[in-house]
């Protein structure tokens, strides 16, 4: 009997996406914590990977998730775990650890109403520049934020196919609308999905040096306990892994760590755009603001208004190159936000004065509704 | 225990790594350090498959020495990494080396559900009753009257008693030693090693530097005769008086226990969720 074809459109979550591209990208080891609006995700790795003879653990607290995760993905595992803004707080320290030690993992952050508990579980997205900037000390980051389920099950690989390329942490910013919407979506067949892994060592044992990297800036890292005996720290350290405070080693350690993400910058930068070629006012948006943006230009368009959507789906590295050339020209910038303008100060940097750029910040737990923007546009045009 | 060729040792340290070690002449880590390592080696175990995971603080220091897998994670945090690490490759052999501050103030909360999970990790906790790396602060097992940087005139807390507290949190296997009984310490060590299941040895170690000098208690040398003098093993302990017990403590295994472990009880899981998942298919 002939095999009838699989049918992969499916009626998905947010959340429900994330945890299914991860699982799509080689995730094969998951320690969480339970929070609103981020839980799903966690549940969901809960049943799928002991089934797949994979570790799923929830732990004690955040903090204790993410040093799990660092933990396993040294161990070889590709790890993830998700938590919404508490939780968030609670990694920040790890999350260091991740970039000095230059550990690839997954963390999604499903953002809600802050600071602190804030509203649980009212959308906000206020953690933007949390993400950039949470742990202490001066680091690179890759923080992607998805603005459809379809988008979340393609950037949850995205998410780690930059933290296996990059070895590095990589961020995935959801918020609390994209995260509980159901949207048909369409999922790629199973191996038609571009899966990268971890550079490993291909010198014998006794010649690697686990934070020696040749032009692409990147070390390759092996997995411990496979013979290869060597050093992690979060102190600053040497090529071999070992602490050291000598500038003509700390100097190149630094440069190294912001030149492997820095120099692929083209690489990094994922945007939309809707309606840009004739475009007169520019909308720059992300996560559910986005979707609010994009019914906003359509309506727009049918009142014989000229809007354009960027859609940013990578906040970081911000993606200037993309921003400037949406800017070029345009009478006029709104950047609308469930924050007080992180995203619209970065659009301001980037525009240079050329172009009027407003924000349009809302933190009442609500959405931004495109009528509400079509309304601020018409009073600033 | 065989004695252990200083060759042997050599072997087993790390020589592209500068010594003398970092620690204050005269500190018990380097005591532990030699125990940890003659341990290693009587037990037969591939230094590849072996892995050390710490936190910070004079004891975050003690993998770098040894040629092994080694993590110097950040502070309070080595059983969650341990944990991670574990869970990834059940075949390694993972053992933490914390503080006393590291493991039960700023990680205590690791520590008890770490012992509650029985999850196959060992657990080295230096106790030193102070934090000896910032300058001797207070920790949870400063005793009570005791001076330190952070208490002038006298610490006002109760203290914890680690090896009780890990016992009590669910531990598998709960030793004490110190650096003094140092052939006894390495038996602990040893048994830690061969136990399946969360194994915890707390190891006494005096810090001249800073607890002994401003509780003027003399140098190393009489900060380890006090071992001699108050350490009691643990079968006579169990027959002494409350008053006998006075300003002294026991060394020897305290718990020794069999439970499942949670990998035993996580490897049910995964049969059952695949046969679900193969029941569903068909």
């Amino acid at each position: 009997m002939a095999k009838t074809p699989v049918n992969r459109a499916r009626l998905l979550q947010g959340n429900e996406a994330i945890a299914l591209g991860a699982l799509a990208a080689g995730c094969d080891f998951f320690a969480g914590y339970p929070i609103t609006p981020a839980s799903e995700i966690t549940e969901i790795m809960s049943r799928e990977l002991p089934a797949l003879g994979h570790p799923f653990i929830q732990m004690e607290d955040e903090i204790a998730s993410i040093g799990c995760c660092l933990g396993a993905s040294l161990a070889g595992r590709k790890a993830m775990t998700a938590t919404s803004g508490p939780g968030f707080s609670l990694m920040q320290e790890n999350l260091g650890y991740a970039c000095i030690a230059e550990i690839p993992t997954v963390i999604v952050n499903v953002m809600r109403a802050g600071p602190s508990t804030g509203m649980p579980t009212n959308p906000g997205q206020g953690d933007v520049q949390q993400a950039r900037w949470g742990t202490h000390g001066d680091h690179p980051a890759i923080v992607l934020c998805p603005a459809s389920v379809g988008e979340c099950f393609e950037v949850a690989v995205q998410c780690f196919n930059f933290a296996e390329r990059f070895r590095t942490p990589v961020v995935l910013l959801s918020d609390e609308v994209v995260a509980h919407m159901r949207e048909k979506v369409t999922l790629p067949a199973e191996g038609q999905v571009e899966v990268i892994n971890r550079p490993r060592p291909l010198e014998p044992p006794d010649w690697y040096k686990p934070y020696k990297a040749d032009g692409s800036q990147i070390p390759r890292l092996a997995d411990l306990g496979q013979g290869y005996r060597y050093h992690v720290t979060g102190l600053v350290h040497d090529e071999r892994g070992f602490p050291t405070r000598r500038a003509d080693e700390v100097e190149p350690f630094y440069a190294r760590l912001f030149n492997k993400i820095s120099r692929n910058f083209t690489m990094l930068e994922m945007v939309k755009g809707v309606a840009l070629e004739d475009a007169e006012i520019l909308i720059i948006a992300y996560g559910c603001t986005a979707r609010s943006a994009q019914a906003a230009v359509r309506l727009g368009r049918e009142r014989g208004l000229k809007l354009g959507l960027l859609q940013l789906i990578s906040l970081w590295p911000f993606p200037r190159r993309p921003v400037e050339e949406a800017l070029a020209g345009k009478k006029l910038c709104l950047v609308p936000e469930l924050n007080m303008g992180q995203i619209s100060r970065e659009v301001k940097r980037v525009n240079n004065g050329r172009t009027q750029v407003h924000r349009h910040s809302k933190m009442d737990g609500s959405m931004i509704t495109p009528e509400e923007l079509l309304a601020r546009l018409r009073v600033l045009s | 225990m065989p004695p252990v060729h200083r060759s042997v040792v050599y072997e087993w340290l790390r020589h592209d790594k500068k010594f003398p070690h970092v620690w204050c002449p005269g500190c018990g880590l380097g005591v532990l350090l030699g125990s940890l390592v003659r341990t290693l080696v009587n037990s037969g175990l591939d230094k590849n498959r072996v892995v050390l995971v710490s936190g910070i603080g004079c004891s975050g220091r003690l993998p770098v020495y040894v040629d092994v897998g080694s993590v110097h994670t950040t502070h309070g945090r080595a059983l969650t990494f341990a944990t991670g690490i574990k869970l990834a490759n059940p075949d390694l052999t993972v053992i933490t080396v914390m503080g006393d501050g590291d493991a039960t103030a700023i990680g205590g909360n690791h520590l008890i559900h770490a012992a509650r999970r029985n999850l196959d990790l060992n657990a080295i906790i230096v106790n030193n009753l102070n934090y000896g790396m910032t300058g001797g602060q207070y920790s949870p097992t400063t005793p009570m009257g005791a001076k330190a940087t952070t208490a002038r005139y006298g610490h006002i807390e109760p203290s914890f008693d680690i090896s009780a507290l890990s016992a009590t949190a669910g531990a598998a296997f709960v030793a004490r030693s110190t650096v003094y009984h140092v052939t006894q310490l390495d038996k602990m060590l040893s048994l830690m090693l061969q136990k399946r299941g969360f194994s915890l040895v707390e190891v006494l170690s005096p810090c001249h530097t800073n607890f002994g000098r401003q509780n003027k208690l003399g140098s190393q040398v009489d900060m380890m005769k006090t071992y001699k003098r108050d350490a009691v093993r643990q079968e006579r302990w169990e027959k002494m008086s409350q008053e006998e017990r006075e300003g002294r403590f026991s060394i020897g295994v305290l718990v020794d226990r069999d439970h499942p472990t949670y990998l035993d009880h996580y490897a049910e899981v995964c049969q059952r969720a695949a046969r679900l998942r193969e029941e569903a298919k068909s």
